[in-house]
């Protein structure tokens, strides 16, 4: 299957400006069921206003959030699939700063020194383009993430002790969800990366921050401490935009990996409530778009 | 619970009269304010030529669209979709913005701490919380982008917006020592022991 990279440049301007527009349909859901269990008046007032928003954004064609992000592409390429992939990342690129220029959108990307905006989103190592591979031959996938930075802004990684166990893990992801507070615009998605190095666990920690709700950890281990943190985190009372309520939470997910002997690595990266994504799939059948 | 509608600029007396969960619409003039505008404006010694004198600002860095200077766009800019940011960033400006300027609203989500509530308290300002991710509705209180400021900060830029119906807000912080961030930080403190139990962990010191 081959791909024609116009058509991958064209698809990473488009992801870009309907990302930024479209709320996925799981994280709607998520709303709905914050809505329906909020006992506190001021964060049932404040979900209702941040659910009018989607609707105003759509009818209005317009972004759900000003903050435009860090444009993050995840491509998973199928064994079928060919094409020559510097010039795919290249493509990613001029389309990242197609929909900055053309739509026009704000750029929120600097140089990290200089403070220098180029007005393309783009930038040394930006847009942030992770490869995968996949088991589906003929598909090529490329999902798009506008990572705020409310919620980047607060991250975090322990490098905990193996005697301190998996309560060191538990601890240190309440004791987050405490300090982001309002800053994270809550509710989040919570996302905790287990395992690893230091870098890997910071990249999980991202991976379960921008997994669609619903969707379990594919390690049981995984799975069975997201589901206890999940249940918990909204008995913290932060709640919509720090100013208190049940829903601090759409739900906590946590991605596993192996780790030495030595190392206890625990990081935290969180997703706003605009919690967007979009999909470009190419198969043999042609370009879709989705979530 | 009191609800107030001003028309931009207020007085130090109107400021005074509000308390924490009430709310607050504005009208008129609105100033968007950032980062980096005011890493130049308090540590780069520039200065603005816009008279903020009982004024409110807005943690903003706007999408914006250059249309050319025309009688609907005065700036020459269209707005296309105004938020808010995370204020936390710009605590330290709070004070100087209201001392030398005579700011006396800052909307923004997230809150401030206690630097920007005794600059509320000595001075006489508040601040008030906007939801934020919400600037597909906040796009809509805005009427015109009127001017800009320090614009090579470009988005952010000293931005002066005509607003209509900007809110409600609900106060977050006033000039008396009120401050809801606080009030629930202490309770969700005091639910962390209960939450870590059940979670099963032993030892409640911090991780």
């Amino acid at each position: 299957m081959k791909i024609d990279l116009q058509q991958v440049e064209d698809a990473s301007k488009e992801i870009y400006i309907r990302a930024l527009k479209l709320l996925p349909p799981d994280i709607k859901a998520g709303f709905k069921r914050l809505d329906a269990t909020e006992t506190n008046a001021t964060g049932k007032a404040i979900l209702g206003t941040m659910i009018r928003n989607i609707t105003v954004a759509e009818a209005n064609t317009n972004l759900l959030c000003q903050d435009t992000g860090i444009p993050i592409y995840n491509v998973v390429i199928g064994a079928n699939v060919v094409f020559d992939g510097y010039q795919l990342k290249q493509a990613i690129t001029k389309g990242c700063a197609r929909a900055t220029k053309e739509h026009p959108l704000r750029s929120s990307v600097v140089h990290p020194t200089t403070r220098q905006n180029e007005h393309t989103s783009c930038g040394r190592g930006v847009p942030v383009i992770n490869i995968d591979f996949s088991d589906k031959p003929d598909e090529l996938s490329i999902e798009m993430i506008p990572k705020g930075s409310g919620s980047e802004f607060n991250s975090w990684l322990k490098m905990a002790l193996p005697a301190d166990g998996i309560d060191a893990i538990k601890t240190f992801v309440i004791d987050c969800v405490l300090e982001a507070g309002g800053k994270t615009c809550p509710p989040t998605i919570v996302g905790v990366g287990v395992g690893g190095t230091a870098d890997l666990c910071v990249h999980l920690s991202k991976v379960a921050a921008t997994r669609p709700l619903g969707v379990a950890c594919t390690d049981p281990e995984g799975a069975k401490l997201e589901k206890e943190l999940s249940a918990v985190v909204n008995k913290l009372g932060v709640g919509p935009q720090g100013l208190g309520g049940d829903s601090t939470s759409f739900a906590v997910h946590v991605e596993t990996a192996a780790t030495h002997i030595t190392l206890n690595p625990v990081a935290v990266n969180m997703q706003c409530h605009s919690a967007r994504r979009s999909r470009a799939t190419f198969t043999p059948q042609g370009l879709s778009y989705g979530f | 619970m009191a609800h107030f509608e001003f028309d931009m600029p207020v007085t130090e007396a109107q400021i005074r009269e509000v308390r924490v969960n009430d709310t607050v619409t504005l009208n008129q003039t609105l100033y968007g304010i950032r980062d980096a505008t005011q890493i130049h404006m308090f540590d780069k010694g520039r200065k603005t030529r816009f008279d903020l004198r009982g004024h409110a600002v807005v943690h903003t860095a706007p999408n914006v669209k250059w249309v050319g200077e025309t009688e609907a766009h005065p700036s020459g800019y269209e707005p296309i979709c105004i938020g808010t940011t995370t204020s936390a960033r710009m605590e330290r400006f709070t004070r100087p913005l209201m001392e030398q300027y005579g700011v006396r609203i800052i909307i923004g989500k997230g809150g401030l701490f206690a630097a920007s509530q005794s600059a509320f308290k000595d001075i006489g300002g508040i601040y008030l919380a906007i939801v934020g991710g919400a600037a597909a509705l906040e796009t809509t209180w805005i009427e015109q982008i009127e001017e800009v400021d320090l614009d090579d900060l470009n988005p952010e830029s000293l931005w002066k917006f005509r607003i209509k119906g900007f809110g409600p807000l609900l106060v977050a912080m006033d000039s008396h020592g009120g401050n809801l961030y606080t009030e629930v930080n202490k309770v969700a403190r005091d639910n962390r022991a209960e939450v870590l139990a059940a979670l099963g962990v032993k030892s409640t010191k911090s991780a």
